[in-house]
C-alpha cells in the first residue's frame, strides 16, 4: 500500500537573491511498513523536501505539486484538517535535537504533549503514563520524563526525539539525520531501534542522511539527491554498492570501505562544490564536476529514467549501458 | 558541542555511583556561597559609594541652609549663629559627616528643615501612597508592555506590530508633565468623571470601602499617566525577546505536533522569551520607590516623589539626602535580588 507519495513537487524561495529552487520536481514513493533512504550533500534539497511534507517551510517558499499521505493531498488541504494530520499521520524526527526541545518545559510533558492536543479526551496523567512509557520504549528510565533537555546527554536527547515521533501512533516517520550528531555506538543503538519499529508496526519511514552507511543498513530503497533532484533511485544495497550515476558513485567512495586500508589512507573526494540553486548550469546540473560527461550532457538535463531491475538513473551515460566510474 | 555518550550526568543518575553523588551537594553549595558572597560584596561597595557621594553632592549644590531657612525674614547674626547651632551645623565638617553615616546606617537620618520633623516617620508616614501608585502603575505597565510586546514580536512587521511600536514609543517619549496635564484636562476638567488631584476627598465618610473606594477613584487617572509613559520599555523588551525566539528549531517541533499558532506562541515562544526579563522586571520592582516623582508632583499625589519636589525647592537638604539614598538603595537591592534568583532559574550561571 502507498504510504506518502511525492508526485512532481517543487519547492522555491524567494529572498533577497530572487527566487531560488531548493527542489526541482520529486517524485518519489514510500510503501507503508517499508523504508525509504534519501541521500545527497548539505543544500542538495532532502531537508527542505522533509519539512514540506507537514508544511513546516517558511513563508518564503514556495511548494508545487502534491503530496500525497494515505491518498490525501497534503499541500491542498485546509490548516485544521492539517494540524490533525501533524503527528498523527506524520511525525519527524528532527536534526539537532539539542535545539528541537524546548529548554524550559520538562521532557515528560514534551512527549505529552501531542497526545493530548490530538485526544481531546486524554487526561493529563495518563498521557505522562504513557510519555514514560515511550521513554522506556526508547531505552531510558521514566523517570528521565522530569528532566530538563540540558540535563541529557545527545545520545538521550535524540531518543527523547524519537520516544516523542512515536507519542501519537503515526503512519509515517520522517528521520532528518537523525543520528548525524551521535557517536557510532549510540548512533547503532538508534538505528536499531527505528528500523525495529518499522518491522514491527508497519509505519512508513523515510530516513534521510549524507551518511550512506547509515542509509544502506536500514533503507529498503534509497534515492539520491542532487541539486534539488533525484539522480538515481533503486533498492538500497544495488545502489550504494553499484552506483548507477557519476554522483552516487563519488558519494559512495567518499566513504572508506572498513577493512580495505587502500580506500582508507585514500578517500575519494569529489572536486568542486554542489551548484549555486540561484544559478544552475545549463544541462545537468552535475557537469562541471562529472568525470564522465559527454556532450550531450550539457545541452539537456537527463530525465530519471528505468535502467533495468528496480533502478533509475538520470544520467545520459548510464542510461547508455556505459559505466559511470572511470578505472 | 559535547552531546555524545553518556555524560557526567547519566552516571550520577543511576542509583549507584556513591563517591560523587556525596560529593555533589557540597560543590554546589559552595558555589552559591561565593556567588552570594561575591554579588553582595558588589552591592554592598555601590551602597557605601551612594552613602558618601549624597553627603557631598547636597552640600555642594544646595549652598548655605541658612540664607534658605530665613530668606525673606529679617534676622540678626545671633539669631542666625543659633539656629546653626540648633541644626547642628556649626560642627567639624567630619563629625556632620560621622553622624550622618552612623545615623543612616541606625535608621535615624535626622530631621527635615522644612517639617522640623524626624526624617523617617516622613517617609513612613509617604511610602504607603507611593507603593500604591507605583506599584499599580508599574505591576499594569509590565503587563501590558509583555502582552503587546510578544504579539508584535510574534508578527513581526504586520499592521499591528507597526501600529503598536509607533503608538508605544510615542507615548515614552511625551513629557510625563505633559502628558498629565492633557490626561486632566480632558477626563477631570471637560469630562469631569476624575478627580483633579490628590488622594482622598475630604467628605468622604471614615468606614474602610467608602475609604478604599475614593482612593481608586483618585487612582486612576495618576496610575494611567504613568502606566502610558512607561509601559513601551516593557513591549520593546519582551518584543525583542520574542523575536530572539522566532525561527528557533524547537518551536518548529511544536508546530509539526499540531498546536494551534497561539499555542506554539503561549506555550513554547513566551517562557523562553520570559527568561532574558527577569532582571528588568526586579529593577522596576526596585524603582517602585522613586518611579513617579513627576506624576506624584503633576498629581499631588502625597507619596514620597512630591516630599521630593518639595525638599528641591526649599531646599531641605537632609530630606533630598535621605531620599536619594532610599531611592538608590532599592534599585541596588532589586538588582541583587535579580542576581540571586538568576542562580535558581538559569542552570548555565552554577556551570560557570
Amino acid at each position: 500500500m502507498t504510504l506518502l507519495e511525492f508526485r512532481d513537487v517543487h519547492v522555491t524561495y524567494t529572498g533577497s537573491r530572487g527566487r531560488i529552487p531548493a527542489v526541482r520536481g520529486v517524485d518519489l514513493t514510500v510503501e507503508a511498513g517499508t523504508t525509504l533512504g534519501i541521500a545527497g550533500e548539505s543544500g542538495c534539497g532532502k531537508s527542505t523536501l522533509a519539512m514540506a511534507v507537514l508544511r513546516l517551510l517558511p513563508k518564503t517558499a514556495e511548494v508545487t505539486g502534491e503530496i500525497l499521505l494515505d491518498g490525501e493531498d497534503l499541500l491542498a488541504m485546509g490548516w485544521g484538517r492539517l494540524r490533525a494530520v501533524r503527528w498523527t499521520g506524520a511525525s519527524i524526527v528532527f536534526q539537532g535535537a539539542m535545539h528541537s526541545l524546548n529548554a524550559v518545559q520538562r521532557i515528560g510533558r514534551q512527549v505529552a504533549e501531542p497526545m493530548l492536543v490530538h485526544d481531546k479526551g486524554l487526561s493529563a496523567a495518563a498521557a505522562a503514563k504513557r510519555a514514560e512509557g515511550l521513554l522506556e520504549r526508547v531505552g531510558l528510565p521514566a523517570s528521565r520524563a522530569r528532566s530538563y533537555p540540558h540535563e541529557l546527554s545527545g545520545g538521550q536527547r535524540q531518543r527523547v526525539m524519537i520516544a516523542m515521533a512515536l507519542a501519537c501512533d503515526p503512519d509515517l516517520i520522517i528521520a532528518d539525520e537523525a543520528t548525524t550528531a551521535l557517536d557510532v555506538m549510540v548512533q547503532a543503538q538508534v538505528l536499531q531501534l527505528i528500523s525495529g519499529l518499522v518491522s514491527e508496526r508497519g509505519v512508513g519511514l523515510v530516513m534521510i542522511s549524507h551518511d550512506l552507511s547509515v542509509l544502506s543498513s536500514v533503507c529498503d530503497t534509497a534515492a539520491v539527491m542532487y541539486a534539488g533532484r533525484v539522480v538515481e533511485q533503486g533498492p538500497a544495497r544495488e545502489v550504494f554498492a553499484q552506483a548507477r550515476h557519476p554522483y552516487s558513485a563519488a558519494l559512495g567512495a567518499a566513504f572508506p570501505v572498513i577493512g580495505d586500508p587502500a580506500s582508507r589512507r585514500n578517500p575519494g573526494g569529489l572536486a568542486g562544490d554542489p551548484p549555486d540553486p540561484a544559478r544552475l548550469p545549463e544541462g545537468c546540473s552535475f557537469r562541471p564536476r562529472c568525470a564522465v560527461a559527454v556532450e550531450r550532457c550539457g545541452e539537456a538535463a537527463p530525465e530519471l529514467l528505468h535502467i533495468g531491475g528496480a533502478r533509475s538513473s538520470a544520467c545520459f551515460v548510464a542510461q547508455e549501458g556505459e559505466p559511470v566510474v572511470i578505472g | 558541542m559535547t552531546a555524545d555518550g553518556p555524560t557526567p550526568a547519566d552516571a550520577a543518575a543511576p542509583s549507584g555511583a556513591a563517591p560523587s553523588a556525596g560529593r555533589r551537594p557540597g560543590r554546589v553549595a559552595n558555589g552559591f556561597g561565593r556567588y552570594l558572597c561575591k554579588h553582595v560584596a558588589g552591592a554592598a561597595v555601590s551602597l557605601l559609594l551612594v552613602l558618601f557621594s549624597s553627603f557631598f553632592i547636597f552640600r555642594l549644590i544646595a549652598g548655605d541652609p541658612i540664607d534658605q531657612l530665613t530668606k525673606e525674614r529679617p534676622v540678626s547674626p545671633e539669631e542666625r549663629a543659633a539656629l546653626r547651632a540648633e541644626l547642628g551645623l556649626d560642627r567639624p565638617m567630619w563629625e556632620q559627616f560621622w553622624d550622618y553615616i552612623i545615623g543612616t546606617l541606625t535608621m535615624d537620618l535626622g530631621d527635615s528643615f522644612q517639617y522640623r520633623r524626624p526624617i523617617f516617620d516622613l517617609i513612613v508616614e509617604r511610602l504607603p501612597a507611593t507603593i500604591l501608585l507605583s506599584g499599580t502603575g508599574m505591576v499594569l505597565a509590565v503587563l501590558l508592555g509583555f502582552w503587546i510586546g510578544t504579539r508584535t514580536g510574534w508578527r513581526q512587521g504586520s499592521r499591528y506590530d507597526r501600529g503598536h511600536v509607533a503608538a508605544g514609543l510615542l507615548l515614552y517619549s511625551a513629557p510625563t508633565f505633559w502628558l498629565g496635564m492633557i490626561v486632566i484636562l480632558v477626563f477631570a476638567r471637560y469630562l469631569g468623571i476624575f478627580p483633579v488631584n490628590g488622594m482622598r476627598s475630604p467628605s468622604t465618610p471614615p468606614q474602610f470601602w467608602p475609604q478604599a473606594l475614593d482612593i481608586a477613584h483618585h487612582l486612576v487617572l495618576p496610575v494611567l499617566t504613568y502606566t502610558a509613559v512607561v509601559y513601551a520599555g516593557y513591549l520593546m523588551i519582551m518584543r525583542s525577546s520574542i523575536l530572539d525566539e522566532i525561527g528557533s528549531d524547537y518551536l518548529t517541533t511544536a508546530r509539526a505536533k499540531g498546536l494551534r499558532d497561539d499555542q506554539v506562541r503561549d506555550r513554547h515562544a513566551v517562557p523562553n522569551a520570559l527568561l532574558p526579563t527577569v532582571t528588568l522586571v526586579f529593577l522596576a520592582i526596585g524603582g517602585i520607590v522613586n518611579g513617579s516623582i513627576v506624576t506624584e508632583a503633576v498629581f499631588s499625589w502625597p507619596g514620597l516623589g512630591s516630599l521630593f519636589v518639595q525638599a528641591v525647592f526649599y531646599p531641605d537638604r537632609p530630606v533630598l539626602q535621605a531620599l536619594f539614598v532610599l531611592f538608590s538603595a532599592s534599585t541596588i537591592l532589586a538588582v541583587l535580588a535579580a542576581e540571586i534568583l538568576y542562580w535558581f532559574i538559569d542552570p548555565r550561571i552554577r556551570k560557570s
